[in-house]
């Protein structure tokens, strides 16, 4: 038993957690890293990445790589800018755009990858150069500029912005603040308001993708495509609209971080995103994802951004250089790759 | 026998830009008969059990299910009809478990309104009562495909081409890579099969094999049918001599070599 539970696919993300965690308890002790408003600044950076990690994975599991969706961040921030700031558009419609985008190009990116058989690595790193490079000229040819500010003045009377934006559960961070569970303010208010709706954006993918991989027909096909595509087809799973389904996930998860984002800054920016696609992947990966498809784990990947954002910010309250983040990123992707093919060759002798 | 053969070919062709790869071979298997399929490399065995199983159409001839005409415009067609074929890839997953395999394509699921929720425990089921049907031994349906031998993974194969209903069961070489022991196993499904009233067609170039299990034999030879014989007729060196093209083994291997 204790053998099955270590060869779980999430248990490599779970323990570098845990010694993640572990670590910045001492070094990070005193720093703030700890408090209240520490937590959730942590829990934000990890959400951001773990909404795209999440359907990131399951499209690995499939059998095939997005490298577009930090790209797609950035595209459709503007693709909601425009149509709210310079086309007087209300906010509701606008995101619906943005998804729309999303999805159209998404979709496109899983009909040209099944359609021509070339790898997805090469199909979407061509998107990650054309959205980037879309953004940036649409937006310049438009607006003069590279970023759309202004947001917060449309936000601020849409229906559609608490699901994007702002804080939920105050009441009972208020009720821990009166029950002297939380630091205050000097106005006596609480010192973190409420959880962020990003995060519970986060544990939905996480909860979602995870459902769908295991406990629906759909699921079972996306491990089959990835696994062995020739024997899914051969037992009538439609492979090809799998992995289209997949990549529209990916690209929407993209417009959702992106949704998050503008309504968080109430600005666009064609530079969002930046590297996201890597980051998604490297959490994927420390959560057990094989590169080769087939295997892996969402909640892994859901850990696996929470180890990526805590890193972040730990190394941020513990004064280190932040130089050295990406140090410390690499020799964890190598660590948890060599950790996973460890664990898959225990699971499958 | 009174009843029509449950699946039969009456003199299918099939020509390929390069030449005649079937040339009206006609065959048949009854219900609860293992008809045996034997032809060395190129003879036009995978050639007749593509057409078999929907996966090529025929240039000539016909197919007929319980006498009745059979048109096959795909492997799914076929498969709706009770014709399942088993090819040597066997079309499992490795890196999944045993229960989702067998599932594969056809997931038992349990509706809420509108919602579909995948039963595992369902999947468990229907596979370990299969295998337990087939007395085929998988400790557990939860192991991934890759920890099985070669022999239980041929078996699982074969359990769940029957589980969803097959009639005619087409196995393609079930025992050319595995052992001695493996193969028994394997060739002891293929009876219990027959037993349940399937129709087996088992392809092999192991005269043995076909030899233990079949109750009729046909031998193709570069696209022709050169023997068509039941067991009680069947001899090794016969069956073995016809797949040569008349030429027999031993003389073969003496040919060329220096006098002792």
């Amino acid at each position: 038993m204790g053998r099955r539970w270590v060869a779980t696919p999430a248990f490599g993300a779970a323990a570098g957690c845990a010694l993640v965690f572990a670590f910045f308890a001492i070094f990070a002790a005193d720093s703030g890293m700890w408090s209240a408003r520490g937590i959730v600044n942590f829990l934000e950076v990890s959400a951001l990445l773990g909404i795209l990690a999440a359907p990131v994975a399951l499209l690995m599991i499939g059998g095939e790589f997005d490298l577009s969706v930090g790209s797609m961040v950035g595209a459709v921030s503007i693709a909601i800018a425009i149509p709210a700031m310079e086309w007087g558009w209300p906010l509701g419609p606008s995101i619906a755009l943005g998804f729309a985008f999303a999805a159209a190009w998404g979709g496109l990116n899983g009909i040209v990858v099944v359609r021509s058989g070339l790898p997805s690595f090469i199909v979407t790193l061509a998107s990650l150069f054309v959205l980037r490079g879309l953004a940036l000229g649409v937006t310049r040819w438009a607006t003069g500029r590279t970023q759309i500010g202004g947001l917060k003045e449309p936000l601020a009377t849409a229906s559609v912005a608490p699901l994007f934006s702002g804080e939920v559960a105050e009441p009972l961070f208020s009720a821990l603040a009166d029950a002297g569970w939380m630091a205050t303010r000097v106005d006596g208010a609480p010192a973190v308001t409420g959880l962020p709706v990003s995060i519970l954006w986060w544990v939905a993918a996480v909860a979602l993708g995870a459902f769908v991989l295991f406990r629906t027909r759909f699921g079972n096909w996306v491990l089959a495509a990835g696994g062995d595509a020739r024997a899914a087809l051969r037992c009538g799973v439609p492979v090809d609209r799998v992995k289209i389904a997949l990549f529209v996930a990916t690209a929407a998860s993209a417009a959702l971080v992106a949704t998050l984002q503008v309504l968080d800054a109430g600005s666009a920016d064609t530079n969002r995103g930046l590297q996201k696609e890597f980051e998604a992947i490297t959490a994927a990966v420390i959560g057990g994802c094989l590169l080769s498809g087939g295997h892996g784990s969402i909640l892994g990947a859901g850990l696996g951004a929470l180890l990526f954002g805590t890193v972040q910010m730990g190394l941020f309250y513990t004064g280190v250089d932040s130089d050295w983040f990406q140090v410390f990123l690499g020799a964890m992707l190598l660590g948890a790759v060599g950790f996973n093919r460890f664990v898959r060759g225990r699971a499958l002798a | 026998m009174s009843a029509p053969p449950c699946l039969s070919a009456k003199g299918v062709s099939r020509r390929f830009d390069s030449g005649m790869a079937l040339d009206h071979v006609s065959f048949a298997v009854h219900a609860g008969e293992v008809h045996c399929l034997l032809g060395d490399n190129g003879a036009g065995k995978s050639t007749l059990i593509q057409i078999l199983s929907g996966a090529l159409e025929p240039t000539g001839g016909d197919l007929f299910m319980d006498g009745e005409p059979l048109q096959l415009a795909s492997p799914r067609e076929a498969r709706d009809h009770g014709i399942a074929t088993v090819y040597q890839d066997l079309a499992l997953v490795p890196l999944m478990s045993v229960a989702r395999n067998f599932v594969l394509g056809r997931e038992p699921v349990r509706r809420f309104g509108p919602f579909a929720v995948f039963d595992a425990a369902a999947a468990g089921r229907l596979a370990r009562e299969a295998l337990d049907r087939m007395s085929i031994e998988v400790s557990d349906v939860d192991r991934a495909v890759s920890t099985l031998s070669g022999g239980q993974r041929q078996c699982v194969a074969i359990a769940r081409a029957l589980h969803h209903g097959a009639r005619v069961l087409i196995l393609d070489e079930p025992t050319s890579a595995l052992g001695v022991a493996q193969s028994a196993g394997v060739l002891r499904n293929v009876r219990t099969a027959r037993d349940q009233g399937v129709g087996v067609v088992l392809i092999t170039h192991n005269v043995e094999h076909a030899l233990a299990v079949g109750d009729r034999f046909t031998v193709l030879e570069r696209g022709r049918s050169v023997l068509s014989v039941v067991a009680s007729e069947a001899t090794r060196e016969g069956l073995q001599r016809a797949m040569a093209g008349g030429r027999s083994l031993d003389a073969e291997t003496q040919r060329g070599r220096p006098p002792a």
